[in-house]
C-alpha cells in the first residue's frame, strides 16, 4: 500500500483522479495499481528511476497510451466526474482539454505561426487566430523573442525556443490540464529555468502534472510529489514532504541520491 | 469552443462519421491489392481448368513438342520451360558474378563519392525498357556473337540469356549491396583486429555473414529472368525447341505469350486457354521462387536481432 | 602471420605478399565487374545513338506510322504513351497512396495485415505479363472495354500499385513519431495526423517513387501487347475508348521488321522513349533534392 499523506485540493473538486490503474505491454506490468488525486491549479511531479512507469501512467492522463501499440490500460482516470476510459468518451476529445508536452521538442516542420495555430485550426476555431497565437506565444515566454519572425521556420528555433513554442502550442488549444513529459531534460540550464519559471506562471491558469529526473526542479517547481517505483506508486504528497520528511525509507534513498 | 462540461468528453458524432468514411476508403484501397491477387489466381485458374479438360496435364508436362497453332496441335510444354531456362541459366551465368562482385565492390571498396557515382549509373540499367535490350541484342549482340561462332542462328537463346543478365545485374548487385552493407561494424573491425586484409575481411567474414540475403538476391534475379518478355520475344525467336543449345533459335514462355496473342486467338478457343496454361506455369514458378527468396531473407534478418 | 621478434616495416614474409597479392588481384575484378555493368551501359547507348541520331528529328514526332520507313514517325505513339502515362497516374496514384496510408497508419498489427503485406510483396514480383492476361480477361472480355485506352491503362495501373505504395510506405515511415505525438496530443484526429502532418511530409518521397513506378509504365510492352494495343495506329486518340499503341509497341514493331531503314527509325523511336523517361528521372531528381534542401 503506498503511503498517501494529504492532499489539499483547495475546496474545489480536484482536476484529475486516478483510480486502480495498472497498465500492462504484452504481459509486462509497467504501471500497477496507481490511485492518485491531481488537485486543481497545482504542480505535480512524478518522481522515480529510470523504467519505473512515469511516462506510462502521464500518458494515461490524456489516453496517449491508445496509440502506444500493445499497451492496456485498467482501471479508471476520472476528469470532471467522467471516467476518460467510459466506452463513450472520444480520446480526440480528451486530449484536447488534456494537453501533452513532450521529452524532446518536437515542431512541427512549418513556420513558428502555423506550429501554434494548428491546435485551434484542427478544432474548428473560428476567432482571431493572431491574437490567439500572440497570447499563447506570449504565456509561453516566447513572443518578445519571436514576435518579428513569425513566418520563419520552427526549425531555425534554438531548442529552448522549440521547446517553449511546443508550450505555446499546446496551450493555443486552451486545455485546461498540461501534462509534461520531461519537459526540459533536452535543454541546458538557463533554458531550463526558463521553463520552469513559465511552469510557476502557468499554474495560475492550468493544472500540470510534470515528470522529471531532476530532484532539484521537482523540489522547486512542484506543489505534490508522486515517487514510483517499478511502476508502483510508493509516496504521494506534499512535495516539501516527500523532500525532508517522506515515511518510506525508498523515497528517501531515492531524493537523497542514494539510488536511481 | 465549447465551454467545459462533462458530456463534452463523448463523440463528436460528426466527425467520427468523417473518420469512419476515411477510414473505410483507406482500408478499401488497401485491399485492391488482395483484389488483383485473387483476380490473377481465378483467371489464370478457371481458363487453365478449362484447358486441361481438352487436354491431359500429362501429356502438357510431358510431352516434348508445343504446336499449338498447327492443324495437328501438339501441347507439350517442355520446349517452352526449357526455352524460359535456358537463358535464365545464361543469365544467371553473367549476372551472379558480375552482380556479386559489384556489390562487393559497392559496398567494401568504394568511397562514399564513387558509390554515388557507380551506384545510380547500375541503377540505370534496371530504368531502361525490356524493349530496348532486345533491339541491343538483336542489333549488336548477336551480330557480335555471329562473327565469333558463324553458326549461330540470327535468333538465338546465347544473345537473349547476355542481354537479360546485364538487364538483372542491377537487381543482384543492389540487394546483394544492402545485404552486405548491413553486416555490423563490429564483425569487420573484429576481423581487421585479428590482423586480416580488406580481401580476407570481405570474403570470409562479410560475405558469408550476408549469405543468405545475398543467396535472395540470386533466387529473385533468376525470377526476373524467367519472366522477362520483350528482349527474349526480341532475341530469341519463336521456335519451340528443346535443346541446350544457345546457339540455336528457341521460344519461351513469355515470348509464346507475346506471339499468340499477337495473332489471333478468340475467346474461348483452345488457343485463347493455351495462353493463360502457359501463364499458369509462368506464375507459379516465379511465384515459387519469389517466396523462396523472401523467406530466404527472413532467415538473415534474425541472425542480427 | 609475421613472427612477434621481426620489426615492423620490415621486408614482408613471401605470405603476406601472397595474401596482399590475391587482395589487389580481388579488388581490381571486383573493380573490372562494377565496370562491365557501366560500359554495357556506355555500349547499348552508343549502339541506340549511332542508329537513332540520323532519324531523330522533328519529322519523326510528327509522322504516324507509315510502310515506309522514310515515313514512318512516333506521332501516335506518343501520344498514346502520354494518355496512359496520365491516366495510369489518375488510376494508381490516389489508391497506391490510400493503401500506403493504410498500412502505416491504420491497420492493426495483426495477422491480416501482415498477409497483405505479404501479398504486395509478392505481387511486385509478379511478371508483368501476367498483369497483361489479368488486363485481358477482366477488362477486355470481362468489362468489354476492349482493345482502348482505358483497359490499358487500368492494366499498367495495377501492374504499379505494388510499387508505389511501397515507395509511398517508405515514406510514411520515415515521418517521426514525435511529429503523430505532437499533433494527437493537441487533439488532432488520425485524420487530421495524416493529412496535416504525415502526407506532406510524405509527399516529396511518395512522388519520387510514383514518377519512377510510372516510368517504368511507360517503358512496358508485353501487357499492352496482351491487352491489345496494336503497333500500327495513324491517328491520335481522342478518347478512354480509343484503340491505342504506346512507343515501346511502335519499337517492337519496328523491330521486328526486317529491313534496316525500320531498325534506324526503331532506334530513333528508342531515342524518342529514352528521352521521355530522362524527363521523368530528372522531375524525380529534382523533387529530392528540393526536398533535402528545405530540411
Ligand atoms: N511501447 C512499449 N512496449 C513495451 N514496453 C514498454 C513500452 N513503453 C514502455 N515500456 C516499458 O514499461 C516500463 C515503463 O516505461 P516508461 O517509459 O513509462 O518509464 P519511465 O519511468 O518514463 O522511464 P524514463 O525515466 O527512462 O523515461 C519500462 O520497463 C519500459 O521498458
Ligand atoms: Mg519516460
Amino acid at each position: 500500500m503506498p503511503v498517501i499523506h494529504d492532499i489539499e485540493s483547495g475546496g474545489g473538486a480536484p482536476a484529475l483522479e486516478a483510480k486502480h490503474v495498472s497498465v500492462h505491454y504484452g504481459s509486462k506490468v509497467a504501471v500497477s495499481d496507481v490511485s492518485l488525486v491531481v488537485p486543481a491549479n497545482q504542480v505535480v511531479a512524478l518522481i522515480g528511476p529510470s523504467g519505473c512507469g512515469k511516462s506510462t501512467l502521464l500518458r494515461c492522463f490524456n489516453r496517449m497510451n491508445d496509440l502506444v501499440g500493445g499497451a492496456r490500460v485498467e482501471g479508471a482516470v476520472e476528469f470532471r466526474g467522467k471516467n476518460l476510459y467510459d466506452p463513450d468518451v472520444d480520446p480526440v476529445e480528451v486530449r484536447r482539454r488534456i494537453g501533452m508536452v513532450f521529452q524532446k521538442p518536437n515542431p512541427f516542420p512549418k513556420s513558428i505561426y502555423e506550429n501554434t495555430a494548428f491546435g485551434p485550426r484542427i478544432n474548428g476555431f473560428r476567432g482571431d487566430m493572431d491574437e490567439r497565437v500572440e497570447t499563447s506565444l506570449r504565456q509561453a515566454a516566447l513572443w518578445d523573442e519571436v514576435h518579428d519572425r513569425l513566418g520563419d521556420s520552427a526549425y531555425a528555433l534554438s531548442g529552448g525556443q522549440q521547446q517553449r513554442l511546443c508550450i505555446a502550442r499546446t496551450l493555443a488549444v486552451k486545455p485546461e490540464i498540461v501534462l509534461m513529459d520531461e519537459p526540459a531534460s533536452a535543454l541546458d540550464p538557463i533554458a531550463t529555468q526558463r521553463i520552469e519559471e513559465l511552469i510557476y506562471e502557468l499554474k495560475k491558469d492550468y493544472t500540470i502534472v510534470i515528470v522529471t529526473h531532476n530532484m532539484q526542479q521537482a523540489a522547486r517547481i512542484s506543489d505534490y510529489t508522486a515517487f514510483l517505483y517499478m511502476g508502483e506508486l510508493i509516496e504521494y504528497g506534499p512535495t516539501e514532504t516527500i523532500f525532508t520528511n517522506p515515511r518510506e525509507q525508498r523515497t528517501e534513498d531515492y531524493v537523497t541520491g542514494r539510488f536511481g | 469552443m465549447s465551454s467545459p462540461g462533462t458530456d463534452d468528453l463523448s463523440f463528436k458524432r460528426a466527425r467520427n462519421v468523417k473518420e469512419q468514411v476515411i477510414g473505410s476508403f483507406l482500408f478499401l484501397s488497401a485491399a485492391v491489392s488482395t483484389l488483383v491477387t485473387v483476380g490473377i489466381v481465378a483467371v489464370l485458374f478457371t481458363e487453365t481448368v478449362a484447358f486441361f479438360r481438352a487436354v491431359s496435364p500429362v501429356d502438357f508436362f510431358t510431352g516434348t513438342e508445343w504446336t499449338p497453332l498447327f492443324q495437328n496441335p501438339r501441347f507439350g510444354v517442355l520446349p517452352l520451360l526449357s526455352g524460359s531456362f535456358l537463358v535464365a541459366a545464361g543469365a544467371a551465368v553473367v549476372a551472379i558474378p558480375l552482380g556479386l562482385l559489384s556489390a562487393i565492390f559497392l559496398s567494401e571498396y568504394s568511397g562514399p563519392r564513387l558509390r554515388g557515382v557507380l551506384k545510380p549509373l547500375l541503377e540505370i540499367l534496371a530504368g531502361i525498357p525490356t524493349v530496348v535490350y532486345g533491339y541491343f541484342a538483336l542489333t549488336f549482340i548477336t551480330p557480335l556473337l555471329r562473327t565469333v561462332l558463324p553458326e549461330t542462328d540470327v535468333f538465338n537463346a546465347a544473345s537473349a540469356a547476355l542481354v537479360v543478365g546485364i538487364m538483372i545485374v542491377p537487381t543482384v548487385s543492389s540487394l546483394s549491396d544492402d545485404a552486405l552493407r548491413a553486416v555490423p561494424k563490429a564483425l569487420r573491425q573484429g576481423a581487421y583486429g585479428l590482423g586480416a586484409t580488406k580481401f580476407e575481411v570481405s570474403t570470409r567474414v562479410v560475405v558469408p555473414a550476408a549469405l543468405s540475403g545475398i543467396l535472395a538476391s540470386f533466387i529473385l534475379g533468376i525470377s526476373r529472368a524467367i519472366g522477362e518478355t520483350m528482349a527474349v520475344t526480341i532475341a530469341a525467336g519463336n521456335m519451340p525447341n528443346l535443346t541446350l543449345n544457345g546457339l540455336e533459335s528457341i521460344q519461351t514462355m513469355t515470348a509464346y505469350i507475346v506471339q499468340a496473342s499477337l495473332g489471333d486467338t478468340p475467346h474461348g478457343s483452345i488457343g485463347y486457354q493455351t495462353l493463360f496454361a502457359v501463364g499458369m506455369t509462368l506464375f507459379v514458378i516465379t511465384l515459387a521462387m519469389n517466396v523462396l527468396s523472401q523467406w530466404v531473407m527472413a532467415r538473415f534478418r534474425e541472425e542480427y536481432q | 602471420m609475421s613472427g612477434s621478434a621481426s620489426p615492423l616495416g620490415g621486408t614482408p614474409s613471401a605470405n603476406d605478399r601472397r595474401r596482399r597479392l590475391f587482395g589487389s588481384i580481388f579488388a581490381i575484378t571486383c573493380g573490372a565487374a562494377t565496370l562491365v555493368g557501366v560500359l554495357a551501359l556506355v555500349v547499348l547507348l552508343a549502339d541506340v545513338l549511332r542508329d537513332g541520331l540520323p532519324r531523330f528529328d522533328w519529322a519523326l514526332l510528327t509522322n504516324f506510322a507509315s510502310r515506309f520507313p522514310e515515313r514512318a514517325g512516333v506521332k501516335a505513339a506518343l501520344a498514346g504513351s502520354i494518355w496512359i502515362l496520365g491516366l495510369t497516374a489518375l488510376f494508381a496514384f490516389p489508391v497506391s497512396v490510400a493503401a500506403a496510408i493504410y498500412l502505416e497508419e491504420y491497420a492493426p498489427r495483426n495477422r491480416w495485415t501482415r498477409l497483405i503485406q505479404l501479398n504486395i510483396a509478392n505481387l511486385a514480383g509478379v511478371p508483368s505479363i501476367v498483369y497483361g492476361m489479368l488486363g485481358l480477361a477482366v477488362f477486355v472480355r470481362a468489362l468489354g472495354f476492349d482493345r482502348s485506352i482505358i483497359a490499358g491503362a487500368l492494366t499498367l495501373s495495377i501492374l504499379i500499385l505494388p510499387v508505389i505504395i511501397i515507395a509511398s510506405q517508405e515514406a510514411v515511415r520515415a515521418v517521426p513519431d514525435s511529429i503523430r505525438q505532437a499533433a494527437y496530443g493537441l487533439g488532432a484526429t488520425r485524420w487530421q495526423v495524416v493529412s496535416s502532418q504525415v502526407l506532406p511530409m510524405a509527399m516529396p518521397g511518395i512522388l519520387t517513387g510514383t514518377i519512377l513506378a510510372l516510368s517504368r509504365a511507360v517503358g512496358e510492352t508485353a501487357p499492352l501487347i496482351m491487352v491489345g494495343a496494336v503497333g500500327f495506329i495513324a491517328f491520335t486518340p481522342t478518347g478512354l475508348g480509343d484503340p491505342f499503341t504506346v512507343l515501346p509497341l511502335q519499337i517492337y514493331n519496328w523491330i521486328s521488321r526486317p529491313q534496316a531503314d525500320f531498325q534506324q527509325i526503331a532506334a530513333a523511336g528508342i531515342l524518342v522513349l529514352l528521352s521521355l523517361l530522362m524527363a521523368m528521372n530528372a522531375a524525380a531528381i529534382l523533387l529530392r533534392n528540393r526536398y533535402q534542401k528545405d530540411r
